[in-house]
């Protein structure tokens, strides 16, 4: 890969030249600072490497663009569905796609079938189900993919949840797949640790797990390091809001042996620029540094 | 009555602003929702009186002593959960939806449903209540169940135990999770902080809530962090007929009071911000 010469990052990078390297910013507490931490870190690398990609995964609360709003708007496509309709018509209330639905999204009282919208997962089973060639699909729609870009080729890609729809799974699957061909790819996931989480870091080859000091934080992030292990990921913390709270989550992190990439102390300082949708390093340069190095961390 | 505490983006305050509420003087049932990263029982410690077993949807999984290798399951799959691996069916578990349909059309009946059931749900007495929360087991899905099994619960409870007001803790987002706890409920409390992401996500949260038609409240927290951005946000709310009930100035004591496993009004219980608090309360369960 090419990379402008610069001290800050080793040219010894172990990426294969031809494989997206994408790492996620994630937590299972909200507000950590997951997208502070995203939208730095692709502002350090963007000064350094061409080709990175800023993929906000949080599409239930997308904000990474509030820090870029810079960028320019490219295009952006449907997320959807494939649903069912049942045509009345040629339907004979038999009942198999109801049986054969796993999420009750079919329901069936004599001559009355209707689909709940809101449940279904689009799996297509009662479409295989029916023998009488009743049931049609159509396009719901779930959300947008979004692509941002700054005239060159590092590019900023937001999946956005339609509000009122349930689960934005494939809303986060299809941006991350279109994150692909750029080389180092900046994931900025979803609180918590069930699907959209999971979704988000299934993708990654590294995990950035940022964690305040406090008793919530510990206990988010040990239920986070638990669904890492299961995943077989690699993975290492920040400690966002250093100063606040108690030592535990030392203790803790020393026990585990896992790495601490980086702290963040708190400050008002970073609370305000972050509220005004501010890129950090702008007035923090010394941080900078402390990117890198965390990066250089990361890929080796 | 069921009030829920929610907000669209994570960490404005949700949980400590739920804790001061529960914790008011009126005894309460405290229904932790936010079933992926639940946190009250840390601070409240309640005791552990009853547990309940949730299945959190299924997986398929192959027996490859039946499987031919015919492939027919990879091309129904409409989530990319199965590929073929080193000469052989690999079913991905974290991609895997539990639809069945891999199962229905396999010719030779190699692939079976395994259930998750490693989620459990809680409920017990903690010092001012009675406490239930869910705890999804790490990577497991369909919160949004867990959420309705926990507020199912709480209702029962305050029943059988004349407790009349329900506290629900909310998940962050506008997902799944966040729509089983505000369904139906009668009072929502959206706790906000003023930055650009957090009035994003504040109109967004409202848009969603309007949808299922409670009474909503708004508090900034941390409100002084950026004045400018809180106007905008007390301005907005006027302008869509949504109450803003209570600006709070950030306090490290709320933080301290956490890390003690205290809520604010045990910490400080006649400091100002426990006062704004409580007033905030009021209003609430008065209107």
């Amino acid at each position: 890969m090419q990379i402008i010469a610069n001290p800050g990052i080793k040219k010894t990078m172990k990426i294969a030249p031809d494989k997206s390297f994408k790492i996620a910013i994630a937590s299972g507490k909200g507000g950590t600072g997951k997208t502070l931490v995203a939208t730095n870190l692709f502002y350090v690398l963007k000064k350094n490497i061409d080709n990175v990609a800023l993929v906000d995964c949080d599409a239930e609360a997308p904000n990474v663009m509030g820090f870029y709003n810079n960028y320019k708007f490219n295009s952006d496509y449907d997320i959807t569905l494939k649903a069912p309709v049942i045509m009345k018509e040629k339907c004979n209330f038999c009942g198999k796609c109801k049986e054969y639905c796993s999420f009750n999204a079919i329901f069936l009282i004599h001559e009355t079938i209707q689909v709940v919208y809101d449940l279904c997962h689009g799996c297509g089973a009662c479409f295989f189900a029916c023998k009488y060639g009743a049931i049609k699909e159509k396009h719901l729609k779930l959300g947008k993919v979004s692509h941002y870009s700054n005239g060159k080729e590092s590019s900023i890609i937001e999946s956005r949840l339609k509000i009122g729809v349930l689960s934005s799974v494939p809303v986060i699957k299809a941006s991350i797949n279109e994150s692909d061909k750029n080389q180092i790819c900046i994931l900025d996931s979803p609180p918590g640790t069930s699907c959209p989480f999971i979704q988000t870091i299934e993708k990654a080859d590294y995990v950035v797990l940022v964690a305040e000091p406090t008793p919530f934080g510990l206990s988010d992030l040990k239920q986070s390091v638990e669904t890492l292990k299961t995943m077989n990921k690699k993975y290492g913390v920040i400690i966002n809001r250093e100063g606040i709270g108690n030592f535990d989550i030392y203790d803790y992190l020393k026990f585990e042996n896992i790495t601490i990439l980086m702290q963040i102390p708190f400050s008002k300082k970073i609370a305000s620029c972050y509220s005004k949708g501010d890129i950090l390093v702008d007035f923090m340069p010394e941080l900078q540094n402390d990117f890198l190095s965390m990066f250089n961390t990361i890929i080796n | 009555m069921e009030i829920a505490v929610i907000s669209g983006k994570g960490g404005t305050g949700k949980s400590c602003i739920s804790a001061a509420f529960a914790t008011l003087s009126e005894k309460i049932v405290l229904a932790d929702c936010d079933v992926d990263a639940a946190n009250l029982h840390i601070m409240f410690n309640p005791e552990k009186e009853e547990e309940q077993i949730y299945i959190a949807g299924q997986e398929a999984i192959v027996d490859y002593s039946l499987c031919d290798n015919c492939k027919k399951c990879i091309d129904y799959c409409r989530f990319d959960a199965i590929s073929y691996l080193n000469d052989k069916i690999v079913i991905s578990p974290v991609l895997c939806e539990g639809c069945e349909l891999c199962m229905r059309v396999c010719p030779t009946r190699a692939i079976d449903m395994k259930q998750n059931d490693k989620s459990r749900m809680h409920s017990g007495k903690f010092r001012n209540g009675i406490m239930v929360y869910g705890r999804l087991a790490p990577g497991e899905e369909n919160s949004g169940k867990l959420v309705n099994m926990v507020r199912e619960k709480a209702k029962l409870l305050s029943k059988s135990h004349n407790l009349k007001t329900i506290i629900i803790d909310g998940p962050p987002g506008i997902g799944c999770p966040v729509i089983s706890t505000i369904t139906g409920v009668d009072k929502v409390v959206i706790v906000t902080e003023p930055s650009i992401s957090g009035i994003n996500d504040l109109k967004r949260t409202i848009e969603l809530t309007l949808k299922f038609n409670p009474k909503i409240y708004v508090i900034i927290n941390k409100s002084n962090l950026n004045n400018d951005i809180s106007n905008h946000i007390e301005a907005y709310c006027k302008d869509i007929k949504v109450e803003v009930i209570e600006k709070l100035p950030f306090c490290s004591s709320i933080v301290e009071a956490m890390t003690n496993c205290k809520s604010i009004m045990e910490w400080e219980p006649k400091s100002k911000i426990a006062n704004k608090i409580n007033m905030a309360f009021k209003k609430i369960t008065n209107n």
